[in-house]
């Protein structure tokens, strides 16, 4: 079982959810599950709570699973995410070497590429998040992504 | 989350329920490519009881439009929620599936 740490701090009003996950994409809806709720707790836009958060999340995760730890489930993925009434910060940190944000920039959306199976994960991020940056860690990979509240 | 497929007429019809995303999306992509391969040629996915689709989702939904038009099939897609649309909408999707409103009106359109 994953170890799942939940800390709600009342006084300040910010919510930390931190978890530690084997790198297994069918664990993905519970991290997302345990930020999700913190959201609603707090009462972020609807819309926010069902689209932006679940979706964007679930691509951290599956890149941080997939391509950060290639699926090698003795690699461990951590995820730290602080909630306020202003905005949320959820960083997802994996075991490997990462890649570049900024040279990841295919539009899907072109008429040549709309068609594509693949190339959406980090052009959705993008749209769903106010900001989408990677970190320096001193081992592994952190995406850090914000999302201000409606 | 799980998928449950059923026939209405000629058409098969399957509903999301849950979340369609990269943990499960190889399942829906099998169920459906089992029923062409039986030879069924016309499919309706409802996502009235679906909460959310991440990219992985969505390349499915378009590898499995290529496979069921390659075999001269036909592929629609009802019961989109705001939140959905939204997503098809972002990612211009809207601009490649046949989306229907209701479940009636997408099997009116075969």
């Amino acid at each position: 079982m994953p170890a799942i740490a939940d800390e709600e701090r009342p006084g300040d009003e910010v919510r930390v959810v931190e978890v530690d996950i084997p790198s297994d994409v069918r664990l993905i809806e519970r991290v997302v599950e345990l930020v999700r709720r913190e959201c609603q707790e707090l009462d972020y836009a609807q819309r926010q709570i069902m689209l932006n958060v679940p979706v964007a999340l679930t691509e951290a995760l599956s890149n941080a699973i997939l391509r950060g730890n290639h699926d090698d489930p003795a690699k461990h993925v951590h995820v730290r995410a602080e909630v306020d009434h202003v905005r949320l910060v959820v960083e997802v940190a994996d075991e490997g070497e990462g890649f570049d944000l900024d040279a990841s920039l295919i539009d899907p959306t072109t008429p040549g590429n709309v068609d594509r199976e693949d190339g959406r994960g980090l052009f959705l991020m993008r749209k769903l998040m106010d900001r989408v940056e990677r970190i320096e860690a001193a081992h592994g990979s952190v995406v850090r992504m914000t999302l201000r509240r409606e | 989350m799980s998928f449950s497929i059923k026939k209405d007429g000629e058409v098969v019809v399957v509903d999301v329920e849950g979340q369609l995303i990269v943990g499960n999306r190889q399942e829906l992509k099998q169920k459906v490519l089992d029923e062409l391969e039986r030879g069924e040629r016309k499919f309706l996915i409802d996502f009235s009881q679906t909460g959310y689709i991440d990219s992985s989702g969505l390349g499915v939904l378009v590898s499995l439009s290529k496979k069921i038009r390659e075999q001269g099939g036909e592929l629609r897609l009802a019961n989109l929620n705001d939140d959905l649309k939204t997503l098809f909408e972002l990612t211009k999707l809207d601009t490649l599936f046949q989306i229907a409103d209701t479940r009636e009106r997408a099997l009116q359109s075969f």
